[in-house]
């Protein structure tokens, strides 16, 4: 089995650079870093990434804007927002011919931009760790929650789960928390149908994750909404054959009223959707409640609450491009 | 023939000034906003815009001072309706009281507080430019009859509308009143609730999500058929008819939104899924729109 030397990290954003800080600290392992922009790739080529927070790490980088710079990799690690894979990707097309690429990207199908562009071995993915980009050079480790990993369903014997394994210790030994699983879906749909709720719901009515999206007592609480989007997005997974690890409205009622356990702090979190709107930049809600709207049309399961709240958002990302005009 | 406006804001002050270009009507309007009542007693109650004249209108802030009118016209908005009416009740002991606002659910308000009550449906728009001045921005038809449950006679409704004709605001009296309510329901749960979620007007929003603002409207048209109504217009021809007219309309519920002003959902497709709920007919994105409507004004409450 390819042992891992050299490790490629496409998109030096927070956990990107993450993933870049803690495998370039190791001694073993040559870090190299694509990024988007000339200066970006030069800051990193002299003064490596440093790590705070969480970790105190500082790993030299090869970094370039040209993928023919950095040499041989046997694993990428595509660490760009959604909205980004698919550019990333094309300029990865005819390099790095014996690595295998790994996604960490929200949602689902992202997959399938990377294959378009070559016939890397795929191994798909999520993270929920999360870190404050404080310069080019420079990130702040925020939140030390997993990373998982697992066989591409679509092509599950490529690169075969002995090498996921092995990126998964490898993940681990430089201080990151990885879970490698046989079989991903499980754990990627429960995420996956709490997040296109949640998320989308939030972008739409500009709230962060508060525990009205828990409330049921009245007709007109948010719950209810929240409860029947989600029982519509277990539908579509059951229909896929997905039995899924957790309930996504347990999740909810979970997340929301951990508020109880911060002093005086509610727990109310600006889902990263919400942040984008507010923001006012392009949201992934085409593979989160998107790619979900998609599945349920595969297996001809109706799906009005993901439809309805798909378009939502993307009326609400053309409200601010029309006031761009 | 005596009337009392409830609510002087836009609509009533399109209504209370034709009918004071009467001679034969006496109009009194009740409304809070203290400067508006002074302007309009001091100068009258001006027009501007579609129509261009000044009516003489006895304005009140205190309904006490308000003598005991034959019809009332309530175009408050419907979040304040109950306490329009808990203010207003003496005035029409022996009234006929008609409803001119937004969506469902105004009427079974004031029959509680009435005798005889009139369902009725507008279309003309207007804006309040100063206090006593308003601008009559669109003209249109309105249509009233008897509420059913606790109806006023249809000759009460003729003579009304009648004189608002008469006063330059043109009425029609029916026999059945919901089928033009409804229109308009269904027409403004898809542009305002849709409006107002996606922050687009009108026309913006057709060419965006008019598929979504069409499952919308077809959950109202399914509760009005369950009801026995008759629609006046079909509401997925209007939707696109307002496209053609009405392309960069902010709705009104979009306007509240921006201006974090506390809005009419219960009324429209809040109104339309609990009376879904309540006769059968499953509504489950009116009741998601109304859901999300409610999520963002409770956004506003939060400190961040």
């Amino acid at each position: 089995m390819t042992e891992i030397k050299r490790v490629c990290v496409v998109g030096a954003g927070a956990i990107g650079s993450l993933f870049a800080g803690h495998l370039g600290a190791l001694r073993e392992i040559e870090m190299t870093v694509l990024t988007r922009r000339q200066q970006h790739a030069r800051a990193l080529n002299q003064h490596g990434l440093e790590v705070s927070g969480k970790a105190k790490l500082h790993a030299p980088v090869l970094a370039s804007t040209d993928p023919a710079d950095l040499g041989d990799v046997q694993l990428v690690i595509m660490a760009t927002k959604t909205t980004a894979v698919e550019a990333s990707a094309r300029r990865l097309q005819g390099h790095f011919a014996d690595a295998a690429v790994m996604m960490v990207q929200n949602g689902l199908g992202c997959e399938t931009l990377v294959r378009a562009m070559g016939d890397w071995p795929i191994i798909s993915g999520l993270t929920f760790m999360s870190g404050i980009r404080q310069s080019d050079t420079h990130v702040e480790y925020e939140l030390d929650t997993p990373t998982w990993i697992g066989p591409w369903h679509r092509q599950s014997d490529r690169p075969g789960f002995a090498f996921i394994k092995q990126v998964e210790e490898l993940i681990a030994a430089a201080g990151l928390v990885c879970e490698a699983y046989r079989d991903l879906r499980p754990v990627q749909w429960s995420k996956l149908i709490f997040n296109s709720a949640v998320n989308a719901i939030g972008a739409v009515t500009d709230l962060p994750h508060v525990p009205a999206f828990a409330k049921r007592d009245r007709l007109e609480d948010l719950g209810h909404l929240v409860h029947a989007m989600m029982a519509e997005g277990v539908a579509i997974a059951r229909a896929h054959g997905i039995e899924l690890s957790s309930d996504p409205w347990a999740m909810n009622c979970k997340a929301v009223s951990q508020g109880a356990s911060h002093e005086g702090d509610e727990y109310a979190h600006v889902t990263s959707m919400l942040n984008d709107v507010r923001n006012k930049n392009d949201t992934e809600v085409d593979w989160i409640t998107g790619s979900l709207v998609r599945a349920a049309a595969e297996v001809g399961v109706p799906a009005p609450y993901h439809e309805t709240l798909y378009r939502l958002v993307k009326g609400l990302e053309a409200s601010w491009q029309q006031r761009k005009d | 023939m005596k009337v009392c406006i409830v609510g002087c804001g836009a609509i009533g002050s399109l209504f209370a000034a034709h009918l004071g270009r009467l001679d034969d009507v006496e109009v009194w309007a009740y409304d809070p906003y203290q400067a508006h009542v002074d302007a309009i007693n001091a100068q009258g109650l001006r027009l501007t815009g579609e129509s261009d004249f000044v009516a003489a209108i006895n304005a009140r802030s205190n309904a006490a001072q308000i003598p005991p009118c034959e019809f009332g016209i309530i175009a408050s908005k419907t979040l304040h309706t109950r306490a329009a009416m808990e203010a207003t009740a003496a005035v029409f002991a022996d009234g006929a009281v008609c409803s001119v606002q937004n969506g469902v659910g105004s009427e079974e308000i004031i029959a509680e507080y009435v005798p005889r009550v009139i369902m009725g449906t507008t279309f003309p728009a207007g804006h309040i430019t100063a206090p006593g001045v308003c601008n009559h921005d669109t003209g249109g038809l309105t249509t009233i009859g008897p509420f059913a449950a606790k109806p006023a006679s249809l000759e009460e409704c003729e003579r009304l509308a009648e004189a608002l004709t008469r006063g330059g605001q043109q009425t029609v009296a029916v026999a059945d009143p919901r089928g033009a309510m409804w229109t308009k329901v269904i027409f403004n749960c898809a542009s305002n609730g849709i409006g107002a979620l996606t922050r687009l007007p009108h026309g913006i929003a057709c060419d965006q999500v008019r598929d979504v603002m069409g499952s919308v409207a077809e959950e109202g048209i399914s509760v009005a058929r369950k009801l026995g109504i008759t629609l006046e217009k079909d509401p997925q021809a209007m939707i696109d008819y307002g496209r053609e007219v009405a392309y960069r309309h902010k709705p009104s519920m979009l306007q509240d939104i921006e201006a974090r002003r506390p809005t009419e959902i219960d009324s429209l497709n809040g109104g339309i899924a609990r009376i879904g709920e309540q006769i059968g007919v499953p509504c489950p994105l009116n009741h998601a729109v109304a859901r999300m409507v409610k999520a963002v004004e409770f956004s506003w409450t939060l400190d961040d």
